[in-house]
């Protein structure tokens, strides 16, 4: 069981500004497996997804994570990103003066270059693009327009799909991608997401809806309380949570 | 105080040597005006950091220096001296330490009509020299400002450009101000740009320093007159020398319906003030300024911008980024007037400075006076290192963040090198600012 792990996370401990957001998080996703980490806000799923990431802001106080067998935490957030992790921003960034081309291809570089692939060309760069616009719906007036600047909130979105698409990472953390899209930019972004699924790449959605799982199975959910996944199971308890809503699972926590 | 008094003294004095020697050729009318701006430049001296304007500047390196007024001949520079400084291979005006040098100089390929010459021939020129004395001297405030007064008191030769109606001038006229630095020179070159009614004109301005000179001060002043409907591009890139000084005005006036956009690039001296000083004085006008600054070592850099809307339904769009390094020091002052009866003014401006070092230092200072009540002003204006967030961002993209950094900091310039529309001046911009950053291929 244990070669399809990509991702081991063990007994995680996290503060943001001193305060303990992650209580001993525990969670392991393999090699073709979607996983919902779904919760209440406050809950502690951003601040996860976050933490993988590394984002400066975080501590992780206690626990490990493995990826791929190794450190996570002994990466710094360019080589994860370099090895394949890959985290949609829930608030992407915006750039001024540089054009989304750009940003895009100085990224697919760094990541080719670690490789020990060929650098890409602009020429060479745009016309693998164009196959990925395609895919999300988009035309490449986007790409001469700067990263994320005076992008609205579904654009900035799918704009980060784009760059899942790009990239092509091994694991994907989509941090509610989801909200702020209507039913339309939802659709294109959870069937790209599909698209996007092999035996060899695994992705974790945190949300807080129901409705992308509708697009996108789900193999395992999580639920995520107080810094902790107090419940597991298939696609079924997502169901669940969705007509009962959370408060159950905070009384069963509580009591246990 | 002394020094700043007794340097005063010494423009008093090569006034009247210049008076006797170098200026008996002028028309009568500029020697009046000559003698004016001496006198307004006596009584107003060299600025003080206590004076308002000047409070982040001080010129006192400038009034403390002995330079002196080169006698022409100029001395000759090969071709070679200029080419590093060119764009393109259209037309061009050289003027080494404030003097035209012909043999530098392809003033003659304009397009039919448009005329192109030293500021000298032209005021030796019937028809230029009327046209001259309409404009000349009559919109860079020299009664206010003592440096626009010390350049019209010695006002002798600089660019002439003159684009009738409807005429078009879209290769970028380059207009290069070259100083030598031999024996300390000051020059103080002037430049009278007409464009009328409908006429169309791109010009780049570049003041630059042969290497291997001493320090220097250019006093630059160019007046532009921008027509009923015209269209003007005017870029500007500053660099010289490190050991240089530069102070200069650009001075504008739109008419109705007209379009001007003055870009800047400020990458050079050691000490450096730029006054932009614009007024839309026709209905209709639309005016953008975007400026950019890389400053580095312990270079400081002013640039003080005045927008004058006077008349009702004009536009002006105000874009100036700094980036900050070393010791360097940067300073952006943005004054917008909205004169009484400027209804429907729409105006923007934005100053963001990037600090990248803790001694490096910008200071920003939005000045609004509006005294229309049916406008819309909005300004806005950053200090700051590099935004965390940002970076970060970026290294969850596998960017190093040296790389990332210089990807941010090129973006800086990059916001502003974005609106210049003559792809050639662009280009030339874009690998100016790169080699000043160190940023890879794009």
């Amino acid at each position: 069981m244990t070669e399809n792990v990509l991702l081991q996370v063990q007994d995680l401990h996290a503060t943001v500004e001193g305060r303990e957001v992650l209580r001993g998080v525990d969670l392991t996703v393999r090699a073709g497996e979607v996983h919902a980490i779904m919760g209440p806000n406050g809950s502690g799923k951003s601040t996860l997804a976050q933490v993988l990431a590394g984002h400066p802001a975080y501590t992780v106080t206690a626990g490990r994570v493995l990826y791929e067998g190794k450190d996570l935490f002994g990466m710094p957030p360019e080589e994860r990103a370099r090895e394949g992790v890959f985290l949609a921003f829930q608030y992407p960034v915006a750039i001024r003066g540089i054009t989304n081309a750009y940003f895009l291809r100085s990224a697919v570089n760094a990541i080719r270059k670690h490789r020990g692939q060929e650098e890409l060309g602009p020429v060479e760069f745009m016309d693998a693009l164009e196959a990925k616009l395609e895919v999300i719906g988009w035309d490449s007036s986007y790409l001469t327009r700067p990263v994320n600047d005076g992008f609205s909130g579904g654009e900035k979105k799918r704009n980060e799909i784009l760059q899942l698409a790009v990239l092509d990472p091994k694991l994907a953390i989509l941090d509610e991608t989801d909200s702020g899209l209507d039913i339309d930019a939802l659709k294109t972004v959870a069937q790209t997401v599909d698209k996007l699924r092999r035996p060899d790449n695994a992705t974790i959605l945190v949300t807080h809806y129901y409705r992308i799982l509708t697009h996108i199975a789900p193999d395992v959910v999580h639920v995520l309380a107080g810094g902790r996944i107090v419940k597991s199971g298939g696609k079924e308890l997502a169901l669940e949570l969705e007509e009962k809503g959370y408060d159950w699972l905070r009384e069963e926590a509580t009591v246990a | 105080m002394s020094d700043v008094a007794s340097g005063t003294e010494r423009y008093l004095a090569d006034f009247r040597a210049f008076a006797h020697n170098g200026a008996a050729v002028a028309p009568a009318w500029l020697k009046e005006i000559r003698e004016s701006a001496i006198a307004r430049f006596a009584e107003l001296g060299f600025p003080t950091t206590k004076q308002e304007e000047w409070r982040f500047t001080s010129v006192a390196a400038i009034a403390e220096t002995r330079f002196t007024h080169p006698a022409s001949p100029i001395p000759q520079l090969g071709p070679r001296a200029i080419e590093p400084f060119l764009i393109g291979g259209g037309p061009r005006v050289v003027i080494v330490d404030g003097h035209y040098a012909a043999e530098l100089s392809t003033a003659s390929s304009t397009p039919k009509g448009v005329r192109v010459s030293s500021l000298a021939a032209a005021l030796r020129t019937d028809g230029d020299s009327a046209l001259a004395r309409g404009h000349l001297t009559r919109y860079a405030r020299w009664q206010e400002s003592p440096f626009a007064a010390l350049n019209t008191a010695f006002l002798v030769d600089g660019a002439f450009v003159h684009v009738p109606a409807d005429a078009t001038l879209e290769q970028p006229l380059e207009i290069l101000y070259l100083a030598t630095g031999r024996e300390r020179t000051v020059s103080h070159p002037r430049t009278l740009v007409v464009v009328e009614r409908g006429a169309r004109a791109a010009i780049v301005e570049t003041f630059a320093g042969v290497a291997e000179g001493g320090p220097y001060w250019t006093n630059a002043v160019s007046e532009v007159v921008v027509g009923q409907g015209a269209h003007v591009e005017l870029y500007r890139v500053q660099r010289q020398g490190p050991e240089s000084f530069q102070i200069a005005t650009t001075q504008s006036r739109q008419e109705r319906d007209s379009f001007l956009g003055v870009h800047v690039l400020t990458l050079g001296a050691g000490l450096a003030r730029h006054d932009i000083n614009a007024v839309l004085d026709g209905a209709g006008a639309e005016l953008i300024l975007n400026g950019l600054y890389l400053l580095n070592g312990a270079q400081h850099a002013d640039h003080h911008t005045v927008i004058d809307h006077a008349q009702p339904r004009c536009a002006s769009h105000e874009f100036f980024n700094g980036v900050v390094g070393e010791r360097a020091h940067g300073v952006f002052n943005g004054r917008i007037i909205v004169r009484p009866g400027a209804q429907r003014t729409d105006s923007k401006q934005t100053n963001n400075n990037l600090l990248l070092s803790t001694e490096a230092r910008a200071d920003s200072q939005p000045q609004l006076e509006i005294y229309a009540d049916d406008v819309k002003c909005t300004h806005g204006s950053t200090v700051g290192p590099i935004d965390p967030m940002q970076l970060y961002y970026l290294r969850s993209r596998g960017l190093s963040p040296e790389t990332a950094r210089g990807i941010l900091t090129y973006g800086f310039g990059a916001e502003i090198l974005g609106r210049m529309r003559h792809p050639e001046v662009r280009a030339q911009m874009d690998r100016l600012v790169r080699e000043r950053l160190g940023e890879g291929r794009a």
